[in-house]
C-alpha cells in the first residue's frame, strides 16, 4: 500500500492545495474523520471546521465552511465552498461568518412556512462557527 | 471637393480615435488573461463536481423521491431564461449574439404555447432584447458594481432563481452565456440549469462502491443548489473572457481600419496639396507668359 495519496483542495475561485498527503483529518457531517491512504470510497458533506492535511513535508490546515469531501482509495478531493489557510484567518474574518451564519439562522426562525430541519440547520451551522472560533482560539 | 484644412481635421480626427481604440484593444488585451486565468482555476472545481452530481443523480435519479431541482416538476409549461452579458458594449458581436439566441430561443418557446419568463445580467443584453421581449422580464441583475467576479456573485443570481423556484414560479431555467473557445471564437450557448442535466460518465466508474454520508438523498438535496450556483459562476466566468476576447479582436480590426483610413487620407491630402501648388506655377507662368 502506498504511504500518500493525491489530495485536492478546490474551492470555487481556485486550487488551493494538490499535493500528495500521509493523512487528512476533516470535519464530516456526522463527525470528525481521518482518512488515509487506502480509506474506503465515502462521499461526505462537510461542516464548518478545520482541515488539516499532513503530508511528508509537514502538516498545513484550512478554515472551511462547507462543501463535500470525496475519498477514492489513492485519492481525495475536498470542494469547499470557502476555504482559508487556518494562518490567514483573523477574528474579524471569522465574525463574519458568524455573523452570516446568525443572518441566516434569523431568516430561517422569522419565515413562517418554512420547515423546523431548515431552522435546526441554520442553528446549527451558527454554533458550528461559534466553536470553529473557540477551536482557533481566538 | 474637402479643403485642405478639412482632410487635414479628419485624419487628426482619425488619428485620436486610433489611439483610443489602440488603448482599448491593450486593456482588453490585459484583462483578457486576468479573466482565462481565473476561468482557468475555476475548472477544476467545476469538473470534479459534475463528476460526483453525475455518479449521484444516476444512482438516485430514477427514483420519485429525488429531489425536485433533478426531476424537474413534471412539466415544462413556464420557462426562465437567465440571459448573460457583459455590462459594457464596443465588443463586436458579443453582446448581440447572445440577445440573438436567447430572443430566437424565447420566441420559438412563445410559439410552442409556453409562458417564457427572462432574468437578464448585465446592462447590454437587456437593452438588446428588450423592443422584442421586454414584456417578459422578472427580474435584472446589476454586475456594472464589480470589478472582479467573485463566487459570491453567483450565489446571489442562483439564490434568485432557486426561491422564485421553490415559490413554482417556473419549470425549466436555461442560461445563455458565450463560451469562450479563442480570443477570436466565442459561441453563444444555451445551456439548461434547472432541472440539473449532467453528462454522465461513458462508463460507470466505481460509483456503486461508495459509502455516502449521511445519505445519498441528503447529499444530493444540499448539492443540487450549489449544482445551481456552480454552474452560473462558469458561465460569468466563461463569459467574461469572452467579452474581453470579442472586444479586443473588435478593437484589433477597429485599430487597423483607422489605420487604412488615415492612409487613405493622407494620399489625398498630398494630391490635393500637389494640385494646389501645380495650379499656382502655372497661374505663375502664364502670367509671365502673358507679359
Amino acid at each position: 500500500m502506498a504511504d500518500t495519496m493525491q489530495f485536492d483542495l478546490v474551492s470555487p475561485e481556485r486550487r488551493l492545495a494538490s499535493l500528495p498527503v500521509s493523512a487528512v483529518r476533516l470535519p464530516g457531517a456526522e463527525g470528525e474523520m481521518t482518512a488515509m491512504p487506502g480509506h474506503a470510497p465515502v462521499i461526505t458533506t462537510l461542516r464548518p471546521g478545520v482541515l488539516r492535511i499532513e503530508s511528508p513535508e509537514g502538516t498545513s490546515e484550512f478554515v472551511v465552511t462547507g462543501g463535500f469531501a470525496e475519498l477514492g482509495g489513492e485519492s481525495m478531493s475536498v470542494l469547499a465552498e470557502k476555504a482559508v489557510p487556518l494562518s490567514e484567518m483573523t477574528r474579524a474574518h471569522l465574525d463574519e461568518l458568524i455573523e452570516d451564519a446568525r443572518t441566516a439562522h434569523e431568516a430561517a426562525k422569522a419565515a413562517p412556512e418554512v420547515e423546523q430541519n431548515l431552522v435546526d440547520e441554520a442553528a446549527k451551522l451558527l454554533a458550528d462557527m461559534e466553536a470553529l472560533g473557540d477551536h482557533m482560539s481566538l | 471637393m474637402p479643403s485642405l484644412k478639412d482632410l487635414k481635421n479628419r485624419i487628426e480626427s482619425v488619428k485620436s480615435t486610433r489611439k483610443i481604440t489602440k488603448a482599448m484593444q491593450m486593456v482588453a488585451a490585459a484583462k483578457l488573461r486576468r479573466a482565462q486565468e481565473s476561468a482557468e482555476e475555476a475548472r477544476p472545481y467545476a469538473e470534479r463536481f459534475n463528476a460526483v452530481m453525475a455518479d449521484l443523480a444516476a444512482s438516485v435519479g430514477g427514483s420519485d423521491s429525488a429531489p425536485k431541482l433533478l426531476r424537474g416538476t413534471g412539466s415544462d409549461q413556464v420557462h426562465l431564461l437567465v440571459v448573460m452579458t457583459a455590462e459594457r458594449g464596443l465588443c463586436g458581436g458579443f453582446n448581440s449574439n447572445i440577445a440573438k439566441l436567447a430572443r430566437n430561443h424565447a420566441q420559438r418557446l412563445q410559439a410552442e404555447g409556453k409562458t417564457v419568463k427572462i432574468l437578464t445580467v448585465g446592462k447590454k443584453g437587456r437593452d438588446a432584447i428588450k423592443r422584442d421581449v421586454g414584456e417578459l422580464f422578472v427580474g435584472h441583475v446589476d454586475l456594472s458594481n464589480v470589478k472582479r467576479l467573485s463566487y459570491a456573485d453567483a450565489q446571489g443570481i442562483a439564490k434568485q432563481v432557486l426561491t422564485s423556484f421553490d415559490a413554482g414560479e417556473f419549470d425549466v431555467a436555461t442560461i445563455f452565456y458565450s463560451k469562450f473557445v479563442n480570443v477570436v471564437t466565442q459561441v453563444p450557448t444555451a445551456q439548461q440549469i434547472i432541472p440539473a442535466k449532467f453528462e454522465t460518465a461513458e462508463e460507470p466508474s466505481a460509483t456503486a462502491l461508495y459509502d455516502y454520508e449521511p445519505s445519498e438523498e441528503a447529499i444530493l438535496a444540499e448539492l443540487l443548489p450549489k449544482g445551481v450556483a456552480t454552474a452560473i459562476f462558469s458561465a460569468l466566468l466563461e463569459n467574461g473572457a469572452s467579452e474581453q476576447g470579442a472586444r479586443m479582436s473588435a478593437m484589433d480590426n477597429a485599430t487597423r481600419n483607422a489605420g487604412d483610413m488615415i492612409d487613405k487620407l493622407t494620399i489625398e491630402y498630398n494630391r490635393s496639396r500637389q494640385a494646389v501648388i501645380t495650379n499656382e506655377l502655372i497661374e505663375i507662368i502664364s502670367g509671365a507668359e502673358a507679359l
